[in-house]
């Protein structure tokens, strides 16, 4: 398979307090790369310098190179056309104060969309490919503030999907969810894999283990291993690792 | 004993929570008491819509018209001038000046705030005046736009900081799933977060305006207090705060000219009762 993000020798500090340190790694076309770690481990730090969300922190520094499609994204590309291409979706799943329509038609609309139809068009495809059509065809103009916590988080999904990216970000997306919710979700990342480049930070191994085709696990701003991960599971190469898995600290 | 104590304290912090509503009540009753005792000589209807100031003649004419217009004329001009500047103002404030800038911008507008109105009006009488004069080619520079420009900067530090507030309170999960988006910064200003602050910018608005209505001092020094019909805002125009603080000390106890300045006094009660009540409302329609 082809890569499709190259992160090389990436650093970050935010204001000269280290989150990451010297990471080297290649995410494949349309893998779900599952990343690990306990808190502080630099895995959102790492997230959020894939669609150059760090940017708005001030104090953050980053040296090094990510490259996607071959194009370093903060050297070749403006911000807007990095988010767009590789967007995210929080922990905390909360949809912009608007209603259902208008929350997935966003970004389509903020990049130049006006046409009706095919707005239309768009919403449908993605609150479907989220699976999330069937429980709001009927009240697509009630506040998406409405909607249960997984039904919010699927919607914030439909709404990454609707501006077409090519590589989904996932920080967390099933922390505050039960059970059932966090099926579902797991459930459309599965689907949604024809296509899309997924990746999915979790404090949750399990999640990692069930939707993750290679995981990554991070320790202290260090990336200590990458696998297979099923190979990560049964037989991590290093001992840090397998601490972690087996639970012996973190 | 200390049963009794408790039962005290509770009482007293009573008394005085409800002290607030009893005084103004009774400044109520007092100004509808003496108000409305204007009506025995005039109907509502003339004093309201008349359109001649003049309670020296006889017999005198109470129409506070003119002072209405010339009231909210002023505020008008007010409102224009200071909420498109307001609003830039706590934009740049709460969204895109870096830290060290918004502290000391914060601390300015809180300064623009503390100054006395005297001082605002004599700075408008002495610099801007003559400024209004001579772009318009005036015969006088103490005209309604005058004091609207001056009270405008005495709105704005009021606009700014609860504006500033609404915006800095937007969580950040939107601002950041907007930009997630590949929105732009202003398209995240524009879509996400002045929609999300919209209830508290409202609310500014109307505290501001609250605040140009009520205003005396610096009007009576700006506005060039003429009593009569304003037809442009380049016109001397007399306020209504301006006409009670100008008149209150000439007129005779109990004569109906003292009465009529009382009604006026209990119209602007009334309209700065409105104005809060409206800028509560939409402070508070987002938490139904």
């Amino acid at each position: 398979m082809v890569d499709k993000i190259v992160v090389a020798d990436l650093s970050i500090d935010y204001g000269g307090v280290h989150a990451l340190r010297h990471v080297n790694l290649a995410i494949k076309d349309k893998e779900i790369l599952g990343v690990i770690g306990p808190a502080n481990s630099g895995k959102t730090s790492f997230l959020r310098a894939l669609n150059r969300l760090n940017d708005l922190d001030l104090s953050c520094r980053m040296t090094g190179s990510i490259k996607l499609n071959g194009k370093d994204i903060n050297r070749d590309m403006d911000a807007e056309e990095v988010r767009k291409k590789v967007t995210m979706v929080f922990a905390l799943p909360i949809p912009l104060p608007m209603s259902i329509f208008d929350n997935v038609a966003y970004g389509p609309r903020r990049h130049g969309l006006n046409d009706k139809k095919k707005l239309k068009e768009i919403v449908e495809k993605s609150l479907r490919a989220a699976f999330l059509w069937d429980e709001v065809k009927d009240r697509l103009d009630s506040s998406g503030m409405k909607l249960s916590g997984g039904q919010q988080q699927r919607l914030c999904i439909a709404r990454t999907l609707a501006v077409e990216p090519e590589v989904i970000l996932y920080d967390e997306p099933c922390s505050g969810l039960d059970p059932i919710s966090t099926a579902k979700v797991e459930e459309a990342m599965r689907e949604l894999k024809i296509r899309y480049t997924q990746i999915l930070v979790t404090n949750n191994v399990k999640q990692a283990a069930r939707v993750g085709d290679r995981v990554a696990f991070f320790l202290m701003g260090e990336l200590v291993e990458i696998d297979e991960t099923r190979k990560l599971f049964t037989t991590p190469r290093d001992k840090r690792t397998n601490d972690y898995l087996t639970g012996r600290f973190g | 004993m200390r049963r009794f104590k408790e039962f005290i304290i509770e009482k007293i912090i009573l008394l005085s929570g409800f002290a607030c509503i009893l005084f103004v009540i009774l400044i109520f009753f007092f100004l509808a008491k003496d108000g409305l005792a204007l009506f025995k000589f005039s109907s509502p209807w003339n004093f309201l819509f008349g359109t001649l100031w003049s309670p020296l003649s006889e017999p005198p004419q109470i129409g506070i018209l003119p002072l209405f217009l010339g009231s909210l004329i002023v505020t008008i001009g007010a409102a224009v001038i200071s909420v498109p500047l307001g609003m830039a103002c706590a934009i740049f404030i709460a969204e895109i000046a870096p830290k060290w800038m918004r502290e000391i911008l914060k601390a300015g507008v809180e300064l623009l705030a503390a100054i006395p109105s005297i001082v605002i009006g004599f700075i408008g009488m002495t610099m801007l005046s003559p400024i209004v004069k001579h772009i318009f080619h005036l015969p006088t520079g103490l005209t309604a736009l005058t004091g609207s420009i001056a009270l405008a900067f005495m709105a704005i530090p009021t606009m700014v900081s609860i504006m500033e507030d609404s915006i800095s309170s937007v969580p950040r999960i939107y601002k950041e799933g907007s930009l997630a988006l590949g929105a732009t910064h202003w398209q995240t200003i524009y879509r996400v977060i002045i929609p999300a602050a919209s209830s508290g910018i409202v609310a500014a608005i109307m505290l501001g305006i609250g605040r140009v209505i009520g205003e005396t001092m610096a009007v009576m020094m700006l506005t060039g207090n003429a009593s009569v019909m304003p037809h442009t805002i380049l016109a001397p125009v007399r306020t209504m705060t301006a006409t009670i603080a100008a008149e209150m000390g000439e007129t005779v106890r109990g004569s109906e000219h003292y009465f009529a300045l009382f009604a006026i006094g209990l119209v602007l009660f009334g309209i700065t009762f409105l104005i809060n009540f409206l800028a509560d409302m939409a402070r508070h329609r987002k938490n139904k």
